[in-house]
C-alpha cells in the first residue's frame, strides 16, 4: 500500500515537472521579469493580446480561370490559322463562366479542325455544339477544381513569401476555414506599417515583358486611327500605360497579347540606379530556359535587326514602358519607370516573390493596438486571479482539510491546462483566459461531486475509507459523462470557430482533460496518502 | 461547513409554477426579438465598421457626434465603456462599410474627430496604426543623438511601454516623453508626430460577406454540440433522457438570447462562445441529477418514478448549489474585472448559470416523469382499457 503511494506521488511530481518545464522552458533568471519573459517564449498569446491586425482576403479565383481560357483562345487562333481557317470569332458571353469560350463562324470542316486541335493540343478542354451553329468549348470539371484550388494554395504562398520578405514575426497565413473555400486568413502580430503591408499582399505583381508594335497614343480612339483600316491585329491589344517621355501621364500602347517572359521565369530581383540620371532601377535575372526564349526574341526584333519592335514592360496589365531593343539581351534585363526608392524596393521584393496568380479583395480587417492589447490582459489576468481564489477560499472554508485537497488539485490543474498550451504551441486569447477562469469553476465540481458523496457515505455510516473509496467510485461514472458532453462542444468550438473561439475551445478541452486527471486520480492520492496516516476510524477532516 | 442536509422539497409539485416562470421568460424573449430589439447583432456578425477610441479627458458625446455629422456620419452610434477609462466605441453601419476600400469607415472617424490635425505628421496616440517600428523609423531617419541602432531600439521600446503600459495609449503631449528619453530624441520626433487629445485603438472592419458567414458558423455550432449530446445521452441512457436534456439547454439558450433582446446587447463572436459554454454547462448539470435517478432506480424498485426523481434532485442539491455558486463566483469575477471585451461574455454566463441550474430540475426533470407517467398511461390504457389506470410508474434503464 505504502510503496503504491509512493509510485503514484513520484507520478505526479513527475507530471507536475514535465507541465511546468512546458509553461517556463528553463528560465534564465529566477527573477520575475526572467519568468515573464520564459512564459511569453512558450505561451502565444492571441493577436486580442498582444496587438495585431487580422485580415480575411478573397481570392478572385475568376482571374485564372480567365487566364486559363485566354491562353485557349490563343492557342486556337494560332493552330486555326496555321490551317487557313481565319474567320473564327471568339468571345466569352457569359461573365460567371469564365471557363467555356463560344466560337463563331466556322464552316463545318473548320469545326471538324477545331475539334481535333482540341483533341490534340488542349486536353483540358472539351470542345460541344452550342446554340445557332456555334461551338462551345469548356474547362473539365476537374481540371476546373484543380485551378481553383491551385490558385488558392499558390496565392497563400505568395503572400506567406512576401510577409517573409516584409520581416513579419511569426504571421499566420492560411485558408480560412469554413470561411469558403476562396479565402485566406492572414494574421500579422504587430500593426506597424500596415498599410504597406496590405498594399504588398495585395498587389498581384505579375510582371510580363511584351512585344510592342506601337504607341504610345493618348487616347484608345488615336490608337485605333493609326492601325490599317482602324483594326487591331487578333493577336495584339491595346494596354493603357505610363507615358515614358513628357513626366507621365496616360498613354495607350499595342501590344501582343502572350508575353514572351512572364513574372514565374525570373530568377531573381534587385535593385539600382541609373547611371545617367540616378533614377531608381529594378534589375531582374532570368530562368534558364526563359533567358533563351528572350536572348531569341530580342535578337530577333532589335533596332536595325529584321523586324524591329520595342519591348513592353507590364506589370499587372498596365504597360510601365516600352523601350526599343538596343541588342540582344538573354538573362537579364532592367526595367525603369519613374519608381522611387521604396516603390522600387517593394517591386524587386514583389518578383522575387513571386507573384500572385489571381487578384486579392480585402473583405475583413481587424486590428488591436498594442495598448488596448495590455489592458486586456491585465484585466484577464486580474478577473483570472480573483475567480480563483474566490473558489479557493470558499473551498478551504467549506470543506476544511479536504479543500486543501481540491485546492491542490486545483493549482495543479491550472499548471496542466498551462503546460498543455505550451507544449501544443496553442494561442491564449482574451476569451482563452475566460476559458481558463471557467475551468476552474467548472473543475472545481467534480470535487464538490466527490467530496458531496463521501459526506453521504458517511453519513450513512461508512468507515473513512470506505467512504473514500464508495464516494470516488459513484461520482466517477457523473464525472465521465459531464465531462465527455463538454469535451464534445468544445470540439465542435474548436473546429467551426474562428479565431478566438476556436482559441477557447482549445483552452477548454486541454483544461477539462487536466481536470479529469487532477480531480480523479491526483485527488485520490492525497486522500489515499492522508488516510494511510491516521489511526484506522479516526474521522476525515471534510 | 454544509449548507444542505437532507432536504426533501417536493420539486416535481411545483411544475406548473416552473412551467409558468419558463414560459413568461421564453416568450418575453422571443416577443422582443420578434417585435422589440429584434436579435441584436454585432459587427462580427452584421458586418460594419466598430472603432475603439480613448480620450484624454472624459469625452463628451455630444461634441463627438456632432463632429460625426460634420462629416456625414449621421447613423454612427456611440457607446460609452466602463466609466473613468474615458473610452468610446464607435459604430458604423454595414452601408457605410465597403469591401472594395475596407477602411474608409476608419479613416472618416479619425479625420472627423481629429479637429486640429498637423499635416505631415501623425497622432502618435493612434496606437492601431503607430508602434514600435514607426518611433523607430522616425528616430533612426532623423538620427538625433548619432547613437548606435541599438539605443534607438531602446528607446523606441521606451516611449512604446510608456504610452501603451503606464500611460495605458494616451500621451498628453510630446513633451511628456522629455522625462522618458533625451530632450534631443523628443525635438526630432515631433517633427514626425504631434498629440491629439484622443487615440484610436483598435478598429474592427467586417464586410457583409464575412459576417454571414460567422452567422451560418455560430448557428451550425449550436446545433450540432445540442445534436452530439442528444446522441450522446441517448447512448448512455435512453433517448427520452437526451430528449429532456436538450429541451432543456434549448430552453436555457434562447431565455439567454432573450435576454440579449431584451436588454439589446450585442451578441458577438465572444457571446457565442459563452452560449456554447453554457450549453455545456447546463448539460452537465442535467447529467448529474440523471446520472444520480438512474442510480436510484436500480435501488428503489417500489416507488414511482416521480419520488425517485424527487430523491434524486434532493440528493444532488447540495452540489448543484455549490458548483453553480462557484462557478458563479467565478464569472462574476469575469464580469466585474475582466475588462469591456468580455461583459457581454459574462453577461451570457452569468444568466446562462443561473437559468442552467434551474433549468435542470425545473425543465428537465419533469419533463421526463410527464413522459414516461404518458407512456405507461397510454400502455395501460391499451391493456386494460375498462379501468383507468393509477398505477405506479416503472422506469426501464
Amino acid at each position: 500500500m505504502q510503496k503504491n503511494l509512493l509510485i503514484k506521488l513520484v507520478v505526479i511530481v513527475g507530471i507536475l515537472l514535465v507541465f511546468l518545464y512546458g509553461i517556463f522552458g528553463i528560465p534564465s533568471k529566477l527573477s520575475g521579469d526572467g519568468l515573464r519573459e520564459a512564459v511569453l517564449k512558450h505561451i502565444r498569446l492571441g493577436l486580442d493580446l498582444q496587438g495585431g491586425t487580422h485580415l480575411i482576403l478573397q481570392v478572385q479565383i475568376d482571374d485564372a480561370i480567365n487566364a486559363e481560357s485566354d491562353r485557349a483562345i490563343e492557342i486556337l487562333r494560332d493552330e486555326l490559322g496555321k490551317q487557313n481557317i481565319a474567320n473564327a470569332d471568339f468571345s466569352k458571353p457569359d461573365s460567371s463562366r469564365p471557363d467555356q469560350v463560344v466560337i463563331k463562324g466556322l464552316s463545318p470542316d473548320a469545326t471538324t479542325a477545331l475539334r481535333n486541335i482540341v483533341n490534340d493540343k488542349l486536353p483540358e478542354f472539351t470542345a460541344s455544339s452550342g446554340t445557332q451553329g456555334t461551338q462551345v468549348i469548356t474547362m473539365k470539371p476537374d481540371v476546373l477544381a484543380k485551378l481553383r484550388t491551385d490558385t488558392v494554395e499558390k496565392s497563400i504562398e505568395a503572400i506567406r513569401n512576401r510577409v517573409d520578405a516584409l520581416g513579419v514575426s511569426e504571421p499566420v497565413i492560411q485558408r480560412n476555414g469554413l470561411g469558403g473555400e476562396n479565402q485566406i486568413l492572414v494574421e500579422l502580430p504587430g500593426v506597424d506599417d500596415l498599410d504597406r503591408a496590405k498594399g504588398i499582399i495585395q498587389s498581384t505583381a505579375r510582371l510580363e515583358l511584351r512585344e510592342s508594335r506601337g504607341g504610345p497614343w493618348t487616347s484608345e480612339q488615336e490608337a485605333m486611327q493609326a492601325q490599317p483600316n482602324h483594326l487591331i491585329p487578333p493577336n495584339m491589344v491595346l494596354l493603357h500605360g505610363r507615358r515614358d517621355q513628357g513626366g507621365g501621364g496616360d498613354a495607350v500602347y499595342l501590344v501582343s497579347r502572350t508575353s514572351v517572359v512572364s513574372g514565374t521565369d525570373i530568377r531573381d530581383a534587385t535593385t539600382g540606379t541609373r547611371s545617367d540620371t540616378m533614377e531608381p532601377i529594378v534589375h531582374f535575372y532570368l530562368n534558364p530556359g526563359p533567358a533563351k526564349k528572350f536572348a531569341d526574341f530580342t535578337a530577333a526584333h532589335m533596332k536595325g535587326g529584321p523586324d524591329p519592335a520595342n519591348l513592353a514592360i507590364v506589370l499587372d496589365t498596365r504597360v510601365i514602358s516600352a523601350p526599343g531593343i538596343e541588342g540582344q539581351i538573354s538573362d537579364s534585363g532592367e526595367i525603369h519607370g519613374g519608381f522611387t526608392p521604396e516603390s522600387a524596393k517593394d517591386l524587386a521584393m514583389l518578383l522575387r516573390a513571386g507573384s500572385l496568380p489571381a487578384s486579392l479583395h480585402y473583405l475583413t480587417e481587424r486590428t488591436v493596438g498594442a495598448s488596448l492589447g495590455a489592458d486586456s490582459i491585465r484585466s484577464g489576468v486580474k478577473a483570472a486571479v480573483a475567480g480563483m481564489l474566490a473558489v479557493m477560499i470558499f473551498m478551504l472554508i467549506y470543506y476544511r482539510g479536504a479543500g486543501i485537497n481540491a485546492d491542490l488539485a486545483l493549482v495543479l490543474n491550472l499548471v496542466i491546462l498551462l503546460g498543455f498550451m505550451g507544449f501544443f504551441g496553442a494561442v491564449l486569447t482574451l476569451p482563452g483566459i475566460a476559458g481558463v477562469i471557467l475551468t476552474v469553476g467548472m473543475g472545481v465540481d467534480s470535487n464538490v461531486l466527490i467530496f458531496e458523496r463521501i459526506r453521504e457515505e458517511l453519513r450513512n455510516g461508512k468507515a473513512p475509507a470506505a467512504a473514500v473509496d464508495q464516494g470516488f467510485d459513484r461520482a466517477w461514472t457523473t464525472i465521465l459523462d459531464t465531462h465527455v458532453t463538454t469535451i464534445v462542444s468544445a470540439l465542435i468550438l474548436f473546429f467551426v470557430g474562428s479565431g478566438p473561439v476556436s482559441g477557447f475551445g482549445l483552452t477548454l478541452i486541454f483544461g477539462l482533460l487536466a481536470n479529469l486527471f487532477t480531480a480523479v486520480f491526483v485527488s485520490r492520492v492525497i486522500f489515499d496518502a492522508i488516510l494511510s496516516r491516521k489511526a484506522r476510524g479516526a474521522a476525515l477532516s471534510i | 461547513m454544509e449548507f444542505f442536509r437532507n432536504t426533501n422539497i417536493d420539486f416535481l409539485g411545483k411544475k406548473w409554477y416552473f412551467l409558468a416562470f419558463s414560459l413568461i421568460f421564453s416568450t418575453a424573449g422571443i416577443l422582443s426579438m420578434i417585435f422589440w430589439h429584434g436579435i441584436p447583432l454585432g459587427v462580427d456578425f452584421r458586418g460594419g465598421t466598430l472603432v475603439t477610441v480613448k480620450f484624454a479627458d472624459k469625452p463628451d458625446n455630444g461634441a463627438i457626434r456632432s463632429d460625426l455629422e460634420k462629416a456625414g456620419m449621421h447613423n454612427a452610434v456611440i457607446q460609452n465603456l466602463e466609466p473613468g477609462s474615458n473610452e468610446v466605441l464607435i459604430k458604423l453601419d454595414i452601408k457605410e462599410t465597403n469591401e472594395a476600400q475596407l477602411d474608409k469607415g476608419t479613416a472618416r472617424i479619425i479625420q472627423a474627430l481629429d479637429t486640429n490635425p498637423q499635416p505631415g505628421k501623425q497622432n502618435i496616440n493612434n496606437s492601431y496604426r503607430i508602434g514600435f517600428s514607426a518611433v523607430r523609423g522616425s528616430l533612426g531617419n532623423r538620427d538625433p543623438l548619432h547613437a548606435a541602432p541599438a539605443e534607438y531600439d531602446q528607446l523606441a521600446r521606451r516611449i512604446i511601454d510608456f504610452r501603451d503600459k503606464e500611460h495605458s495609449g494616451i500621451i498628453k503631449s510630446m513633451d511628456v516623453l522629455k522625462g522618458v528619453v533625451p530632450d534631443a530624441a523628443v525635438e526630432a520626433l515631433k517633427q514626425d508626430f504631434y498629440t491629439a487629445n484622443y487615440g484610436v485603438r483598435g478598429a474592427d472592419v467586417v464586410g457583409p460577406q464575412v459576417g454571414g458567414q460567422l452567422r451560418n458558423q455560430a448557428s451550425l455550432a449550436v446545433g450540432f454540440s445540442l445534436l452530439a449530446m442528444l446522441v450522446y445521452l441517448w447512448f448512455r441512457f435512453e433517448l427520452i433522457y437526451g430528449v429532456a436534456a436538450v429541451v432543456a439547454v434549448f430552453h436555457d439558450t434562447l431565455i439567454t438570447l432573450g435576454a440579449f433582446s431584451l436588454t439589446n446587447q450585442e451578441i458577438t463572436l465572444t457571446v457565442i462562445a459563452a452560449i456554447l459554454t453554457l450549453v455545456g454547462y447546463s448539460m452537465n448539470d442535467t447529467i448529474v441529477v440523471f446520472d444520480r435517478i438512474r442510480e436510484n432506480v436500480k435501488l428503489m424498485r417500489r416507488e414511482g418514478l416521480a419520488e425517485i426523481v424527487n430523491k434524486s434532485i434532493n440528493q444532488t442539491l447540495s452540489r448543484t448549489i455549490l458548483t453553480s455558486g462557484l462557478t458563479f463566483l467565478t464569472v462574476l469575477s469575469l464580469y466585474l474585472f475582466g475588462g469591456e471585451v468580455l461583459h457581454g461574455f459574462s453577461f451570457a454566463l452569468v444568466i446562462g448559470i443561473l437559468i442552467g441550474t434551474y433549468s435542470s430540475i425545473a425543465v428537465a426533470a419533469p419533463m421526463l416523469v410527464a413522459y414516461t407517467e404518458w407512456r405507461s398511461k397510454r400502455s395501460a390504457a391499451v391493456a386494460v382499457p375498462a379501468q383507468g389506470s393509477k398505477g405506479k410508474v416503472r422506469v426501464k434503464v
